[in-house]
């Protein structure tokens, strides 16, 4: 997929990824099959921009998330991060990479150290990486907790004194440490309080305001990644269904899966609720293990068809800037299908919706 | 402010206090609310707010030591739920109020299967014969929309998925037809796309069976989309109370206001920053002398920190605990609210 535009300068190109973790059964472990948790997906990231990645719980955002950073082997496909192509890196030659891409974690209090101090967490990538001495060091830890605003009285305290936002600016601060140009950040608001999430999202924008950093920033929460991204990727069972600019996405939804999750967000306006017409999804999501024949969403989707159910749709550019991974967007099927965009084309949720279906 | 009046519960004054190495967490304090037959009473506030503690306080589920309930009165069917016996409060739990909580997978006992689990209640507090109870938990199943209800009674909670899971609670916790069903942040762990087949359902059993609910959440979305009317909490206390309607339209505790402002949404116009709430939640360690929302405040004044202010009628059904009147933009005058006590 190539989503270029003229004036942008892409960092991240992801090309036909999959990252497929195998079942194993039986005494010897042998393999039985597959969780396709990433089943091939291609999207770029432009220089300085945030690429919000969402989806339910189990699509595959954070092995994406993880995959793109190599913390995992992958299956297939490549990943070119400022024109190398870390898939298929060495690992010395990923170490030397390492300090160019970071990752900030969902939950604060596991993923810090509980037995080191605020300084020693932030740190720590200043001794792997680098040769400053004690004095440099702790010169670059204050300056890193200045830009997170953390008191420099708290650099020897422990992680447990501290409250979920403050962990989560610890965080920020150590993948900072080594001037990363790109950070994927998996959920780093969703074990926040909603008066403390604004705080450490206005953080994460002036930082990338003045240093120039790159996102992709994975969460489930559609609201946030409105506010946040600049452009939106949705995931469903592995894949990317649609991927469009943030007012193109939510301003009309394209895909059935995108057009349900966004009917789905409850909005804090009691009228617009009172007024509101759902797509109610029926089901679950299917496992990952065994994805259905044909479209991924075919077992849910309000706007199924027969070929849905025989033939995989691929992501195509619908509009520019605009990708439809959907049968109903493929003007060269059926005349059936030709004629749905338009019965879907609603230009906003609360005029937007077909069905209303009782969930099972 | 609540009246005992036409309410199926009536809460007044609830104090609760957990003893903790070093001294005390006053978790909950002074809170009064009732509920009216039918309706929905939503409860909304962040983390560590008070909202399981109050409502775990009302049914005695609180292991004590170290939780201590000093203070109330919760009038449930006649009578003072805080006098009642182990034995009593037992049985309200099982035929009166029906309780859900947040993570189905953890109040669910995996050893047993989902039929034994309904039937259980069925009956123990009922009575009912083993047939009895085995059609009336199919009933149940199929009540909230679950496929085959039959043949899924013989099967175990992990077969199930969360968002069926959480039906499931709903089906046991709606066993002996209770007046009131108190729901603690029932759709928090689950997607939103399951979260809106279980507001769905909520709306239709709503309309179906007509007992009252305290629906517990930290979304103000949902409340929106379900409340008739809303308490908000903070630092272990209500700071305001109002129709959903009037809540959202005009709020008038300062945190209610920041926090309305500060929720981005996928409508409307999106906001080039977002508004920001700055410091933390207040530690309780101690019964408050001063506004437990002072350091966070715009508007805090010299008053604040003096007293803790007493809830005041602003509106039909709306007050708030609040000094500040933003309709004359200033503190309102001294004699028309006292301390709270
Ligand atoms: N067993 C306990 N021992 C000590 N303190 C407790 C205990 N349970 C709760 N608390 C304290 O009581 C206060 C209120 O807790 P409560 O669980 O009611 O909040 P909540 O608003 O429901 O939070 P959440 O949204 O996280 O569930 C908090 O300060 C909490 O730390
Ligand atoms: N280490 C692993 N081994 C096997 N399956 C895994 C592993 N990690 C993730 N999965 C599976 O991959 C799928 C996607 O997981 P994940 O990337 O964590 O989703 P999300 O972040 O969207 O919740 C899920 O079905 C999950 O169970
Ligand atoms: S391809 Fe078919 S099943 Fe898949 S989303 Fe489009 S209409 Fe629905
Ligand atoms: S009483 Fe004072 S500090 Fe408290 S919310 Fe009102 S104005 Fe703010
Ligand atoms: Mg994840
Ligand atoms: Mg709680």
């Amino acid at each position: 997929m190539l989503d270029h535009k003229p004036t942008q300068k892409t960092l991240v190109e992801v090309d036909g990824l999959k990252l497929y973790f195998p079942i194993t059964a039986g005494l010897f472990r042998s393999k039985v099959g597959d969780v396709k948790a990433v089943d091939g997906v291609s999207f770029s990231i432009f220089e300085g921009e945030t690429l919000g990645l969402v989806g339910e719980s189990g699509c595959g955002k954070s092995t994406c998330g993880r995959a793109l950073l190599r913390l995992y082997d992958v299956t297939a496909g490549s990943i070119r991060i400022g024109g190398v192509d870390i898939a298929k890196l060495s690992a010395d030659a990923l170490r030397r990479m390492r300090p160019t891409m970071q990752m900030v974690f969902q939950d604060p209090q596991a993923s810090l150290n509980p037995r080191m101090t605020v300084a020693g967490i932030i740190g720590e990538p200043l001794d792997e990486h680098t040769t400053l001495n004690r004095a440099e060091k702790l010169a670059r830890i204050y300056e890193l907790m200045d830009a997170v605003g953390l008191s420099r009285d708290f650099a020897n305290r422990y992680p447990h004194a501290f409250s979920g936002g403050q962990r989560q600016r610890i965080g920020i601060a150590r993948a900072l440490a080594l001037n990363p140009k790109f950070i994927v950040c998996d959920e780093p608001i969703a074990a926040l309080d909603v008066s403390i999430q604004a705080q450490v999202v206005n953080l994460l924008e002036e930082l990338q305001d003045r240093l120039g950093l790159t996102y992709l920033f994975i969460s489930h929460d559609l609201s946030m990644v409105r506010h946040i991204a600049d452009r939106v990727a949705v995931m469903y069972l592995g894949q990317i269904v649609e991927l469009a600019s943030r007012e193109a996405l939510y301003g009309s939804p394209k895909h059935p899966y995108t057009q349900a999750l966004l009917s789905a967000v409850p909005e804090p306006n009691p009228e617009h609720e009172a007024n509101r017409r759902r797509i109610i999804l029926t089901g679950d999501v299917p496992s990952p293990a065994n994805p259905p024949e044909g479209c991924n969403f075919c077992t849910r989707c309000p706007k199924v068809m027969d070929i849905c159910r025989k033939v995989e749709p691929v992501s195509r550019e619908i509009e520019p800037g605009r990708f439809v991974a959907c049968h109903l967007y493929e003007t060269t099927t059926t005349a059936g299908a030709t004629a749905a965009p338009e019965a879907s084309g609603a230009n906003s949720l609360s005029t937007n919706n077909t069905t209303t279906q009782q969930g099972v | 402010m609540p009246d005992g009046a036409n309410s199926v519960l009536y809460v007044e004054g609830l104090k609760t206090v957990f003893k903790v190495r070093g001294g005390e967490v006053h978790a909950v304090n002074s809170v009064s609310f009732d509920l009216k037959p039918g309706e929905l009473l939503g409860v909304v506030g962040e983390s560590g707010s008070g909202k399981s503690v109050t409502m775990m306080s009302l049914l005695g589920l609180l292991p004590s030591p170290p939780a201590e309930v000093r203070e109330g009165r919760v009038i449930f069917d006649g009578r003072d739920l805080l006098q009642c016996s182990p034995a009593e409060l037992r049985a309200v739990r099982g035929l009166g109020v029906g309780f859900i909580f947040q993570d189905p997978m953890t109040s669910l006992n995996p050893v047993f299967t989902v039929g034994f689990q309904i039937m259980e209640p069925l009956r123990r507090h009922l009575g009912m014969n083993k047939e009895a109870a085995r059609k009336r938990a199919q009933e149940l199943l199929e009540l909230v929309n679950i496929p085959d209800a039959a043949q899924r009674l013989g099967d175990y909670p992990h077969q199930f998925s969360g968002g069926m899971r959480q039906r499931v609670m709903i089906a046991i916790a709606l066993a002996c037809d209770p007046k009131v069903l108190i729901a603690d942040e029932p759709t928090t762990a689950l997607d939103v796309t399951i979260q809106a087949q279980i507001l769905e359902l909520i709306r239709e059993l709503r309309q179906k069976l007509g007992m009252a609910i305290v629906w517990i959440t930290h979304d103000l979305g949902v409340i929106a989309g379900i409340a008739d009317r809303v308490i908000v909490m903070y630092g272990g206390q209500i700071v305001e109370q109002a129709p959903v309607g009037e809540l959202f339209a005009r709020p008038r505790h300062p945190y209610t206001r920041a926090l309305l402002q500060t929720v981005p949404s996928v409508l409307g116009e999106r906001a080039p920053k977002l508004k920001v709430i700055e410091g933390q939640p207040p530690m309780l360690t101690a019964t408050p002398t001063a506004c437990p929302f002072r350091p966070r405040c715009a508007q805090a004044f010299d008053r604040c920190a003096r007293e803790n202010p007493a809830r005041r009628a602003v509106g039909r059904g709306h007050d708030v605990a609040c000094f500040w009147d933003f309709d004359s933009n200033g503190p309102v005058a001294a004699a028309e609210s006292a301390a709270n006590a």
